[in-house]
């Protein structure tokens, strides 16, 4: 009994020492985050400078308020003997704090219209980039330019869970980021494929609902080379917190190797479609593109949840034709969280993931899907 | 001629018409949901204890937050006021009683069954709301769990009591006035609910609106909020804060009542301008109806409505400001004491104007392109809610509960609660303004390694605060079953108005013959 209290006890102690370390670590590390960024677009810095002119002010008027409201709490107290006075209601003083916040308020006006301004600014851009967001990531399509891809979280379920410790990044990475040049004025139209997100870039001071069947406009032009970290901000159902931002502002020369790079990708990827895909193949890429496109609902090992998400264990899709397991994925189940994938994996990709879920977790068609067949599927309908 | 009420439990309680006993049941139906509620809050604070998913599943959180938002809002804060009401209105004019007593046992007892329902989806397959207590389309129509029906036949149930409520207290404060007891001699606790019944008249409905336009697009194929139809999921959101916004009005007038009767009675002195507090709260009421898409400024609205929109709610600070002077100005030259209700009003006064400092910066849209949607808005509003509507309603109780039960609270048990929840509160909410500048969305299940320290301090003021709740609920039932006896009519010494006339604790029938005011 004694050892158990004992034990108890030493389990407390560590959990109080590991809530202090951490607590350490993170101050030293400079986590202790007090104030918003100031950015690195003209945007973000006015939003940031009417943000902390709005602060000076409610900070003087709050010492002034405050400040003679504690000196009435300290002398008129009836400890101290005072007898209370009797009087209430005087025109002069009530008209003065009528009328000073209304000049104060004025004085804000200025600043917060300036800079609003600045925020819909988006005129004239160089670049426009799509930006779609879907259940749970993020599309990104370079207008002009025929690139498109998905921006996924890569931080595994693993890491989620507790099951692996969290890398430095953890919830802050994903598959591919969005990449922009140095001194380009770009522009984002963002609009939402299912229900509205919303896309966020503190460091740009860019956030934009993604709205279904509309477009809102932001934009960013920076001189600063770096990576910036922005999050969803519309709740937009379970996985809201695992979609993040991931932008990377390159150099201008960078930017047109790194674009130049991914049109040749593009082209390099034709000639794949048409390739025989062995079984180990099709099984490995399957099983990445499930982790990032399909676990988040279907659950790791295929179970779903029951009453929201199908399981896909022995399903009726999974044991059946493979053509109606492609229409599904290609068409997505209106009026459910299932959507269309057609836009959002390459053939390759369906093919694959489409193999791995039918010879897997018990699943045993023995049947291979090839990116070919997804192909023509596509182009019969 | 007076009886008194009935000896049996059941037609006490399930049949009265009686405001007093109705009065009580609001208080104690809004207690359970404060606990239930914050259940649902200590839930949320233990998850993001750390970062990581540890103890529940991202989906069962969104539908905590949901519940959390929905069960505070509408179980809690808004019965609170009502009961309050109930039991303070008719004694302060000097009415025997509200002016429709079975329609006021009726909006009560809808309640409990509104809510069994809603908490009830919990239970059921596919789980409860998970879409926000703000259930923005299309993520709570086409994309909701089946039980959203449940949740909209618990919402309309839970307007129609608010519509009865308010219109027995509109009834009752118009008609029921005792003679000489003009409008501009009313309590200001009953005009800031007058006012506040107009408000829910005049927005209920349109919440109701939404909802049921939910449901048609639910069940019976319309497209109110569907692109793909030719709706548009931007009108939910206006249709919503059109009701959203004069609703946090409807919650925080009553509580700027509350103050205004206490404040006085604890510095000895009359309020300082009170026909000004009367104006400014009217003109508060009627800016909530013009201000709503501040709510939205990230919808991409075209600039002339945002400036609009930000010039009108900016505005919003003058009336309020007039209300904190006159309190301050109450105070001074008084003779101060500090009893439990005055320290949480005192509290209030501070700690609702804080909320109403970072109310201005959210204002100012450029900024709030920055703040919208992060715990820099949790923040604020926890600031004017729970310091604002909920520490009210604690200065409430221990201000007329001796009164009403002729027995004193335990006046330290009392003052170590406050400083709890004063603390507990503080270490809760303000770390939640830096994580939200820092850069974290609200009613996020997981967060980055770079928000774990506050939150961790936040999560920890929120267990503080919590147990606080706890000794509050013992301290009531303590002081209602075995407090000391007070006899005294004015329980306080600076105490003014009807219901202080009345013996202490008042018979179950009061003014059945009309006080005359003078």
């Amino acid at each position: 009994m004694k050892k158990q209290i004992l034990r108890h006890y030493n389990a407390f102690l560590a959990f109080i020492f590991s809530c202090l370390t951490s607590m350490g670590v993170a101050a030293e590390s400079g986590l202790w985050n007090l104030n918003m960024p100031r950015g690195v677009t003209e945007v973000s810095k006015s939003a940031y400078d009417v943000h902390m002119l709005m602060m000076y002010v409610c900070i003087a008027i709050g010492v002034v308020v405050f400040g003679f409201m504690f000196y009435v709490m300290y002398a008129h107290r009836k400890s101290r003997g005072v007898k209370a006075a009797n009087f209430h209601e005087n025109f002069t003083v009530e008209v003065i704090w009528t009328i000073v916040p209304a000049i104060i308020l004025l004085g804000m006006a200025f600043p917060a219209t300036t800079s609003l301004l600045k925020v819909y600014d988006t005129e004239n851009p160089d670049i426009d980039i799509k930006v779609t967001g879907y259940q749970w990531k993020w599309q990104y399509e370079y207008i002009g330019e025929g690139i498109k891809f998905m921006s996924e979280l890569r931080t595994s379920q693993d890491e989620q869970y507790g099951r692996a410790a969290k890398g430095e990044h953890y919830l802050r990475e994903v598959t591919q980021p969005l990449v922009i040049p140095t001194n380009k004025k770009v522009r984002f139209l963002i609009t939402g494929n299912d229900v509205i997100h919303s896309w966020w870039v503190p460091d740009f001071a860019v956030k934009r609902d993604a709205i279904p069947g509309l477009f809102t406009s932001a934009w960013a032009k920076t001189d600063q080379p770096g990576v910036y970290v922005g999050a969803c901000t519309e709740l937009c159902g379970k996985d809201h917190s695992r979609m993040p931002v991931v932008v990377e502002v390159k150099e201008e020369a960078d930017y047109y190797e790194w674009l130049a790079g991914k049109k040749a990708e593009a082209v390099l990827y034709e000639s794949t479609i048409g390739k025989n895909w062995s079984d180990s193949e099709l099984m490995a890429k399957g099983e990445e593109i499930y982790g990032i496109s399909c676990a988040g609902c279907h659950q790791a090992q295929g179970e779903g949840i029951a009453g929201i998400f199908p399981s896909l264990v022995g399903s009726s899709i999974v044991t059946g034709p493979v053509e109606d397991h492609i229409g599904i994925l290609i068409n997505g189940v209106a009026g459910s969280a299932m959507q269309s994938f057609a836009d959002q994996l390459s053939e390759v990709d369906i093919a694959a993931v489409i193999h791995y879920k039918r010879n897997s977790w018990g699943n045993n068609m023995n049947d291979t899907v090839q990116p070919l067949d997804v192909l023509n599927y596509k182009q019969s309908r | 001629m007076a009886h008194g009420p009935s000896e049996n439990f059941f037609t006490r309680w399930f049949f009265s018409t009686n405001h007093k006993d109705i009065g009580t049941l609001y208080l104690w139906f809004s207690f359970a949901m404060f606990l239930l509620g914050g259940a649902f809050a200590m839930i949320i604070r233990a998850e993001l204890f750390q970062p990581g998913m540890q103890l529940i599943k991202p989906e069962f959180f969104n539908q905590m937050t949901t519940m959390h938002g929905l069960v505070m809002v509408f179980g809690a804060i808004m019965p609170a006021f009502v009961g309050l009401a109930n039991w303070l209105i008719p004694m302060m004019i000097g009415a025997p009683d509200m002016a429709l007593p079975r329609m006021n046992n009726l909006s009560f007892w809808i309640l409990p069954f509104a809510f069994t329902i809603l908490v009830a989806t919990l239970f059921m397959e596919g789980g409860g709301p998970n879409f926000g207590w703000t259930f923005y389309a299309p993520l709570s129509t086409t994309y909701a769990p089946d039980t959203v029906n449940y949740f909209i036949f618990g919402v309309h149930l839970m307007g129609a009591s608010s519509i009865m409520g308010s219109i027995n207290i509109i009834a009752t404060v118009m008609n029921m006035r005792a003679p000489g007891m003009t409008y501009m001699k009313m309590p200001l606790f009953v005009w800031t609910w007058l006012i506040t019944a107009f408000l829910l008249v005049a927005v209920m409905p349109v919440l109701a609106g939404a909802v049921t336009m939910m449901l048609m697009d639910i069940n019976f194929g319309t497209s109110f909020f569907d692109a793909a139809g030719g709706g548009d999921p931007v009108l939910f959101q206006h249709v919503f804060w059109f009701f959203g916004h004069p609703e946090v009005y409807i919650i925080i007038l009553p509580a700027f009542g509350v103050v205004s009767q206490i404040i006085p009675t604890f510095s000895r002195k009359p309020l300082f301008g009170y026909s000004s507090m009367v104006y400014a709260t009217a003109a508060i009421a009627f800016l909530s109806f013009i201000v709503w898409a501040h709510h939205m400024f990230t919808v991409g609205m075209p600039i002339a409505g945002e400036l609009y929109f930000m010039y009108a709610t900016m505005l919003i600070a003058v009336p309020t400001g007039v209300k904190v002077f006159n309190w301050i100005t109450t105070m001074y030259k008084g003779a101060l004491t500090f009893e439990t209700p005055m320290l949480f009003c005192i509290a209030f006064v501070i700690l609702f104007t804080f909320g109403g400092f970072t109310g201005m910066m959210l204002s100012i849209a450029a900024a709030d392109t920055q703040y919208h949607d992060t715990y820099f808005v949790v923040a604020h509003f926890h600031y004017v809610m729970v310091a604002g509507a909920v520490f009210s309603g604690t200065a409430a109780i221990y201000y007329w509960l001796p009164k009403w039960c002729g027995r004193m609270y335990d006046e330290t048990m009392g003052k170590v609660q406050f400083w709890l929840a004063f603390i507990a509160f503080n270490i809760t909410f303000m770390p939640q303004h830096f994580l939200g500048l820092a850069g974290m969305p609200r009613r996020y299940s997981d967060y980055g390694l770079q928000f774990a320290d506050w939150n961790m301090v936040s999560s920890i003021g929120a267990f503080m605060y919590g147990g606080a709740q706890l000794l509050f609920l013992f301290n009531v039932i303590r002081t209602i079953g075995w407090g000391k006896p007070v006899e005294d009519p004015k329980v306080w010494e600076g105490a003014d108005g009807l219901e202080w006339t009345l013996p202490t604790p008042p018979p179950f029938h009061t003014f059945s013959t009309p006080p005359v005011v003078k």
